[in-house]
């Protein structure tokens, strides 16, 4: 069985390629890219042939940063309905966070994660292990055992290992198996019982506050660590300028450092909080305009090598109550996509550039062969229409959550069809005509 | 003017001749409470809950006895005696007492934005009565009053408030009401308990009470929570009390006719001595007394008046 996907504008950020192509693809794998045209007879009966006029043709997404609560608290999302969310996002795989219930610290729950993702048979997951036994803090987790299991990379995310020597054996023993260590980085006695940023808004509202300061320590040192070790470091959601000035010049001095930004990081800043709405109590806080202006400009030059969702999904239980009591995150799959193209819009990023930081750079950073239009490459592909207006409806959202402080907004840019391993696991071709 | 806001959640969202018709309604009703039989049935048949989340002797009873001279029926709810300790939440609560039909809520809470949220969920109108550190906006309004009888006038005053700004909903609530009454704001307190970007509120920012007692009209003392000691931001009470409490000495280099202010409850010998808060220039008990007029005009305001379309 083959598909012909014609007359897209195809965007391949590894290759450079941007230009109206068609892609063949045979079976589950990319077998060709050309000219229009060029690739295949049109009189072959066996030929499915999907039309992508006006539409943009692009390696499947992967987000570096996803909870999927699956084990444990599947009443808000589970690894099924998160990948739903996921396809329906162009998402074609999900690295998903180990600070499930029990935590991601064993074979047992990788491979329960790995077999409920392929019983849903849509997005890869690529699990995420723990950093620390139990993410406690205390001891090394076993990364061999995670390794054969399947898991890309190693975190403690939600809780950042404030233990100095922890972190460097981490650094350290994770080389053996080539796994990056991703690190949320926080100075958990800087943020303390903190629920927003620290700055004039947090003065106003009287909300107990997280400085940036919290982020650029931890940031300096898992840097510092990571230049001592050679380990792999993986900044998660920087949300300071600090922080992004510090993975630059660590970058700029050889360190094998990388770094991701969400997309309610560079789109929002901490006046919105004026609200009180709570699904905007994130971690780290959505910061000042300063810290947004940094993040774009890391973005923009490199510093910031992807962007990740933080698909954090809570019930109303967790937010439907008092901002101090509220659970931190929101979920993030199904907007990345719109948010990120506002980057192109506002002049942040060129479209390849932009496309590489949902594509090839997050494949680099765990590294797995994706995201990539390459033949021989399995076939994760995404359409979307870059001109399609929507208002953003929560309830419309293939996530069991519904905590997105974008409900209502009016955003440009939605998936059409979506294959993993040329297969459709995301159509919306009805509703764009 | 009439007002026309269905609920007082702070000083923030009210506009300056808002705030000028509270305090000329509060003038009004002052007189009630000097009566000998305190009631007037301007409220008659209408239905007040206090639903106070955090412990409070002034501010709770004040609100009732405001609502029970306009003749209010009353009704108290608080978190150690309902089913806020069977764990509901907020939001249920409101919409429990939602169904039985009462015109005020006025809430006390432990959490900033708390209000706004009980607003959106009800009704009635709801009263901030505190929430977290935010506002207090009643206890600002009841400030206002107080300068304003014993100045003649609000706007042109220099006022200090002194001690820990951060954790402060009384200065917050006062920073905004102040600045929007046209008075100069200066604040002094430990720098572990100045907020960050509080100059951006409109206020001047000092540490030693000394730099900013000789420049007031009035002076704000605010309350030190015992607590503090043991989350390092400050070393000691007795260090805390010689450098930042309020005492003859320090009140010496103070104007002729200053007026001493503190929201209560006083802790005597830390933020402020004896003798002070006893003192001449004190006007502790004025702000009391005050805030049943500020109360009761508030309730007036809110469900007593002729709304005009």
């Amino acid at each position: 069985m083959s598909k012909l996907i014609r007359g897209g504008r195809v965007l391949d950020p590894a290759s450079g390629l941007d230009d109206l192509h068609d892609i063949l693809i045979e079976g589950s794998k990319i077998s060709g890219i050309g000219l229009p045209g060029s690739l295949a007879s049109e009189s072959d009966a066996s030929l499915e042939i999907i039309e992508a006029d006006g539409l943009w043709v692009v390696p499947g997404f992967i987000d570096l940063h996803t909870h999927l609560r699956e084990p444990g608290e599947e009443y808000k999302e589970d690894i099924l309905t998160g990948s739903r969310a996921a396809a329906a996002g162009g998402f074609t795989s999900v690295c998903c966070m180990p600070n499930t219930k029990p935590v991601n610290d064993t074979s047992a729950v990788t491979e329960l994660i790995l077999r409920r993702a392929a019983e849903a048979d849509l997005v890869r997951v690529f699990p995420v292990g723990a950093i620390s036994q139990q993410q406690k803090g205390e001891l090394l987790a076993e990364y061999a055992e995670l390794k054969e299991a399947g898991v890309v990379a190693v975190s403690d995310d939600g809780l950042a290992v404030m233990n100095s020597q922890l972190m460097r054996r981490a650094l350290e023993y994770a080389q053996v198996f080539d796994l990056p260590v991703i690190s949320h980085a926080e100075d958990r006695y800087l943020a303390a019982d903190g629920v927003m940023h620290e700055g004039a808004v947090s003065t106003r509202l009287g909300l107990r506050e997280i400085p940036g300061a919290a982020e650029d320590v931890m940031v300096f040192r898992d840097c510092s660590l990571a230049e001592l070790t050679g380990g792999r470091l993986h900044i998660a959601h920087v949300s300071s300028a600090g922080a992004v000035e510090l993975v630059r010049q660590f970058k700029a001095r050889g360190v094998r450092v990388t770094a991701e930004a969400t997309p309610h990081h560079f789109t929002l800043t901490d006046e919105a909080l004026e609200s009180f709405d709570t699904n905007l109590k994130v971690n780290p806080p959505i910061r000042s305009s300063n810290d947004l202006t940094a993040i774009r400009q890391g973005l923009a030059d490199g510093t910031i090598d992807a962007i990740a969702t933080d698909h954090a999904p809570h019930s109303t239980i967790e937010k439907d109550v008092e901002f101090d009591y509220a659970a931190f995150g929101m979920i993030g799959l199904e907007t990345a996509l719109p948010l990120t193209l506002q980057l192109i819009d506002q002049g942040v990023l060129g479209p390849l550039e932009a496309m590489g930081k949902l594509t090839c750079n997050p494949a680099n950073i765990i590294g797995v062969d994706l995201g990539r239009l390459t033949p021989g490459l399995p076939a994760d592909v995404t359409l979307f229409d870059p001109n399609q207006d929507f208002i953003v409806d929560v309830n419309q959202f293939r996530s069991k959550s519904r905590n997105s402080p974008f409900h209502g907004w009016k955003l440009r840019g939605k998936a059409v069809l979506v294959l993993r391993d040329g297969k459709v696991i995301f159509s919306d071709r009805n509703s764009s005509g | 003017m009439q007002f026309r806001k269905k609920d007082l959640l702070g000083i923030k969202q009210l506009e300056p001749e808002e705030i000028e018709l509270i305090l000329e309604t509060a003038e009004t009703f002052k007189e009630i409470s000097t009566r000998p039989i305190k009631k007037v049935p301007t409220l008659r048949g209408r239905t007040v809950v206090h639903l106070f989340y955090e412990p409070s002797t002034r501010t709770r009873t004040s609100f009732e006895i405001a609502a029970k001279r306009l003749s209010a029926d009353t009704f108290n709810i608080s978190a150690s005696t309902s089913s806020i300790v069977k764990g509901e939440t907020l939001v249920d609560t409101a919409k429990n007492l939602q169904a039985m039909n009462p015109d005020v809520i006025v809430l006390r809470h432990s959490a900033a934005g708390a209000p706004h949220m009980l607003a959106k969920h009800v009704q009635a109108s709801v009263i901030n009565a505190g929430d977290g550190m935010h506002e207090h906006p009643t206890q600002a309004l009841l400030d206002l009053l107080t300068i304003r009888d014993k100045k003649g006038t609000i706007s042109g005053q220099t006022v200090a408030i002194i001690g820990d700004i951060a954790h402060s909903r009384v200065a917050r609530s006062n920073i905004w009401a102040l600045n929007k009454m046209g008075a100069r704001v200066l604040v002094a307190g430990p720098t572990t308990m100045i907020p960050h970007d509080l100059d951006k509120l409109g206020v001047e920012v000092f540490y030693r009470p000394e730099d900013v007692i000789p420049k007031a009209d009035v002076i704000m003392m605010l309350r030190i929570q015992l607590e503090r000691q043991g989350q390092m931001l400050l070393p000691s009470l007795r260090e805390y009390a010689r450098v930042f409490g309020l005492n003859e000495e320090k009140l010496s280099q103070a104007k002729p006719d200053v007026l001493i202010m503190h929201p209560g409850p006083i802790n005597r010998g830390v933020e402020i001595s004896p003798a002070v808060a006893d003192g001449p220039y004190s006007v502790i008990l004025d702000q009391v007394n005050n805030g049943v007029a500020v109360r009761m005009a508030l309730l007036y305001l809110l469900i007593g008046g002729e709304k005009d379309e």
